[in-house]
């Protein structure tokens, strides 16, 4: 039996195309405050300089300060000069942030998620009173070793080893793909002990046998620099041991967060590419008339809507999960996997509604397309979230033969 | 020394404005609303002055709707002490405003009234002359440039054609013009600490102020379109036209 709720049931509201399922209405007045603040900040002072860092490759150091003034880094950590909120609101600032470029929301996620995240919930009292609030302000800069050149969706085949030594461990081997890797003042780094666990370790700049040189060539993610770690028999202290972390669990732990980050930010930069793409096809007058009135325009526009709705409800609910604390992993690789690969198709789409011009950096939509290719790469690849998925799914783990 | 700052929820400066299919006001429903930019800036002026060891309280206050809370938490994320609503579904119209701030202001006390110059909504522009007559109070309008000394207050004013340098005596109304400052975003730890600072709740009747509206709206139309324009053969041609079509020479 179909039961109607009353007269109001058949009432129907008004459509807004870039809100087309009211996310405003779903989020309190602090998040649309926190939202509204992100955007204002990114619009103004992060948009202005991003053609040029992306062109030139170049990172500027003092954004790091800027998100830290506005309490950006590390936001959802209570205390040590962080602000406390929800997983909602971190979420949508990486949205906001990621609107501009994908480069600068990756060095904001792996100070917040991958360093900071680490040390708050792995790290003694000591080490958090010594690190968060410098990395708080952006005063330091962290990064996250744990990706190898030999080891990349399968980390537990890392071969960096901490080798047990007098006070502490002497610690060997290289990370690839490190982003911040070349500014950083903390770098947490994954290793393998004696007995073969994998164990955190926070490394400060200038220890002895540590560098961090530059990978220079990319095509992607231009503003926001990136290194490898190399440690050539690095002594590392036993107080810059993570004590509360053993096992995989501990870099997975971090990895989640900053996945879940991910796929709000992915949605940041297809909004972006669609918004630009509708108003250039509305501009744009070929044959005596705007290119949007054509239809296939007009399916590439209604599909990249679509997608982006529902990526952004998807992404809400599983951080409404996560604040709840009832957030399960895979949920996590769901919509990064999701969120990743639809905002890769609908940069590409928009690329090409572009025309010649898609191609051009003033346009921002090629860059864009450029750095969600790594983003739809980094933290889990789009394949190995389906491995995971598969496996909850089927029982079956697939990863390896 | 207390501030008090009077902020208005308006239609967000981004949003293209579309006309009621009736022609009794604008499309309010699903379109973003956010506080009043002159208002922003005069919040920013009275925290810095705070900041500065000069002004030791700033109270921001709005009539409006309950969805002027939103407005009001903004502004104490930004840096203001506590914040009144006065709650109303009415029709704002500068004069109420200015019957509800003098209202307040008998009851806080403050020494400065520091507002924005207009509402970027209905742009009257009114107000903050308004409240300084209710008051008998001195009013340095349009200010640029705003500095505090023990009685008085020195205002640099925007005017046709340059800039005007007055003293007023405190205590006094002030209004803000866009080059006074640039504010501040609200950091994520403000935002939060916003929460608990007080907040109060009030309604017009409660200060005994009437704020039914005396104007009527006759009718919202859109601006005529713009029309193409010509191309002329020649500079007589051209003359012609300024002389006869458009009237200006």
């Amino acid at each position: 039996m179909v039961t109607k709720t009353g007269p109001s049931s058949a009432k129907l509201g008004s459509f807004a195309w870039d809100d087309p399922l009211l996310l405003d209405d779903q989020l309190t007045e602090d998040e649309r405050m926190i939202r509204d603040a992100a955007r204002a900040y990114c619009q103004d002072h992060l948009l202005p300089r991003v053609v040029e860092a992306n062109r030139y490759e170049v990172f500027h150091r003092e954004i790091m300060n800027e998100m830290g003034e506005l309490g950006f880094l590390g936001s959802t950590i209570e205390g040590y000069g962080c602000a406390g909120v929800n997983y909602v609101s971190y979420g949508l600032v990486a949205r906001e942030v990621e609107r501009v470029d994908s480069g600068y929301r990756s060095a904001m996620s792996v100070q917040s998620s991958l360093v900071m995240h680490p040390i708050h919930a792995y790290g003694s009292e000591a080490q958090r009173e010594k690190y968060l609030p410098k990395l708080a302000t952006g005063e330091w800069v962290g990064c996250f070793g744990l990706t190898e050149p030999d080891a990349g969706s399968d980390p537990a085949g890392m071969k960096t080893r901490a080798r047990s030594a007098d006070g502490g461990y002497i610690l060997t081997g290289s990370k690839m793909w490190i982003t911040n890797a070349p500014i950083s003042d903390v770098f947490v780094v994954w290793a393998k002990n004696d007995a073969g666990r994998i164990n955190g370790f926070v490394l400060e700049k200038g220890m002895k046998g540590l560098s961090a040189p530059k990978i220079e060539g990319k095509f992607s993610l231009r503003a926001s620099i990136t290194g490898e770690i190399v440690m050539d028999e690095v002594f590392v202290p036993e107080e810059n041991r993570l004590p509360n972390a053993d096992g995989l669990s501990g870099p997975f732990g971090c990895l989640n967060r900053a996945r879940y980050g991910i796929a709000w930010g992915a949605m940041g930069a297809a909004e972006f590419c669609f918004h630009q793409a509708r108003q250039y096809q509305l501009d744009r007058k070929q044959f005596g008339r705007p290119l949007a009135a054509n239809q296939i325009p007009q399916l590439k526009l209604a599909n990249m809507e679509t997608e982006i709705a529902l990526g952004l409800q998807a992404a809400l609910r599983v951080g409404r999960l996560m604040d709840e604390g009832r957030a399960a992993p895979e949920m996590i690789s769901l919509i990064k996997r999701n969120n990743c690969g639809k905002a890769l198709d609908i940069a590409r789409v928009a690329r090409d509604m572009h025309g010649g011009n898609g191609i051009a950096d003033e346009f921002h939509v090629i860059r864009h397309a450029m750095n969600l290719e790594a983003v739809n790469t980094y933290e889990g690849t789009h394949d190995v979230h389906a491995l995971i998925l598969g496996r909850a799914i089927t029982g079956l783990q697939a990863f390896a033969p | 020394m207390k501030i008090l700052v009077p902020v208005k929820r308006v239609v967000d400066y981004n949003v293209k404005i579309r006309v009621k299919a009736d022609g009794t006001g604008v499309e309010t429903a699903s379109v973003k609303f956010s506080m009043n930019p002159f208002d922003e800036i005069a919040v920013e002026e009275a925290v810095r002055l705070k900041e500065a060891g000069k002004a030791t309280e700033v109270v921001v206050v709005s009539l409006g709707p309950s969805a002027a809370q939103e407005t009001l938490r903004t502004a104490l994320a930004m840096g203001a002490d506590r914040a009144i609503l006065v709650q109303t579904d009415a029709e704002v119209q500068p004069l109420a405003v200015a019957k509800v701030l003098k209202a307040l202001v008998d009851k806080e006390q403050p020494r400065i009234a520091l507002l924005g110059k207009q509402a970027i909504d209905d742009d009257c522009n009114q107000t903050g002359q308004m409240l300084a007559a209710l008051l008998g109070w001195p009013q340095g309008t349009f200010a640029s440039k705003v500095a505090v000394g023990d009685d008085a207050l020195t205002v640099t004013r925007e005017i046709d054609g340059g800039l005007e340098t007055i003293e007023l005596t405190l205590p006094a109304v002030v209004t803000a013009d866009l080059r006074l400052n640039e504010p501040r975003y609200a950091s994520l730890p403000n935002i939060m600490k916003a929460k608990k600072k007080p907040f109060e709740t009030l309604t017009p009747g409660s200060l005994g102020v009437d704020v039914t509206p005396r104007l009527t709206t006759l009718k919202v139309v859109e601006p005529p379109r713009r029309k193409a324009g010509v191309k002329v053969a020649d500079v007589a041609a051209l003359v012609d036209k300024l002389k006869n079509d458009a009237r200006v020479i």
